[in-house]
């Protein structure tokens, strides 16, 4: 191969590098790493934004949420183990609710890889989802997670530096919503 | 010999093949983890179907995996009826086509019509798959035997003998309204069906 060729090749392969890094899908960030920097749009409902403690409009990150940890479920509304998941979610709303010491200090919301808003809102609407559910319709939030299987949870610490650290995750099903509080009261160190 | 022109055209195809295979992502259910074989890409549409709108849908009658014998006549000026054929049991795309129309039951009876899946796999194949997705309150039936005749009336049974992803909206006096004759390896929208719904008779 002569030299211009070699140079054109260069070029190719530079091209495609930064091509690569606008698809890339991200590592599964694992416990102890700060959480991916996401984006969500803000909830329309005001209850909901009440919830989250959020001002304004447009877009979010997690870290402007005002609560010590967020419970983040990254599900689908075609996924069977999502839809058997929701009611035993609905149930750690609840019991999280119910706790004085608590019920200010953590936040569960949820992001549907895929689904669009129509589709969030035919789950939301079937499981009567009380918790702020968020569409990922071109699976950005998915892809930075690292295309987990769905469904899967993040436990995010919020911290005062405004940075945020992933305390806990599991794919799957949370099994018993008392125990998994538990699990991550002591994890984050609330405990 | 290989050419420096045809090299440069196999990179560049690379690339292309690369760039699409990279955007086909899919929220897979953990419930299916280890038990989904994966096809791959395919062939988007491989078959042509003679049907089109306005056409009057072709009756058939074929067991269900719940053992009664389901027809399409037994709709006939009683409800809209939705056929989804999708490809086969235990694929990527299918597995979480059906779960999330599981959840749309209301959405379905607000529009008075049922919903029909069908597809290739012998009744035990499909009791299997199905029992993985939760209780289905709709019929799934079985075009096993002779291989996929629904399928070839309908034309939508591809040359590998499994069926196209494929929505047909056949309104209560047997009329076919909509057809969707979907890329294989994608999910076709709730929504869009839907809004095909909503323009039928109630």
């Amino acid at each position: 191969m002569n030299k211009s060729n070699m140079r054109a090749l260069t070029v190719i392969i530079s091209m495609l590098f930064f091509v690569f890094q606008a698809y890339a899908v991200e590592q599964t960030p694992a416990k102890g790493e700060a959480f991916p920097n996401i984006t969500l749009p803000f909830p329309e409902k005001a209850d909901e934004k009440e919830y989250l403690g959020l001002t304004g409009k447009g877009s979010f990150k997690i870290p402007q949420i005002k609560a010590e940890l967020i419970i983040l479920e990254i599900f689908s509304m075609y996924c069977p183990y999502c839809q058997k998941e929701a009611p035993n979610l609905n149930e750690l709303y609840q019991i999280i609710n119910k706790r004085e010491d608590l019920k200010n200090k953590i936040r569960i919301i949820g992001v549907g890889a895929g689904n669009n808003p129509f589709e969030v809102d035919v789950f939301r609407n079937q499981y009567n989802i009380q918790f702020p559910l968020f569409s990922d319709e071109s699976y950005s939030v998915h892809k930075s997670v690292g295309e987990v299987r769905t469904p899967y949870f993040f436990v995010i610490k919020n911290t005062m530096d405004k940075k945020n650290t992933l305390i806990y995750s599991k794919v799957g099903s949370i099994q018993d919503p008392k125990q998994f509080l538990d699990k991550i009261l002591e994890e984050s160190g609330m405990k | 010999m290989f050419s420096k022109k045809h090299f440069y055209f196999y990179i560049l195809a690379g690339i292309l093949v690369l760039l699409y295979s990279s955007t086909i992502a899919y929220g897979a259910s953990e419930q299916f983890k280890g038990k989904i074989y994966n096809t791959g890409m395919l062939k988007p549409v491989d078959s042509k179907t003679k049907l089109k709108p306005g056409m009057k849908a072709p009756d058939f009658s074929l067991p269900s995996v719940s053992g009664e014998k389901v027809s399409l006549s037994k709709f006939l000026g009683k409800k809209n009826v939705v056929i989804s054929f999708v490809p086969a049991a235990w694929t990527p795309v299918c597995s979480d086509q059906w779960p999330g129309y599981n959840i749309a039951k209301s959405l379905f009876e607000k529009n008075a019509a049922v919903l029909i899946g069908i597809t290739v796999d012998n009744i035990p194949t499909l009791f299997a798959w199905t029992k993985e997705m939760g209780e289905l309150w709709f019929p799934v039936l079985s075009d096993f035997y002779p291989h996929g005749s629904v399928a070839k009336k309908y034309g939508v049974l591809r040359s590998s003998g499994t069926t196209e992803r494929a929505l047909f909206v056949i309104d209560k006096k047997g009329i076919i309204r909509y057809i969707d004759v979907h890329d294989i390896n994608k999910r076709p929208g709730l929504e869009t069906l839907m809004k095909e719904l909503e323009k039928l008779e109630k």
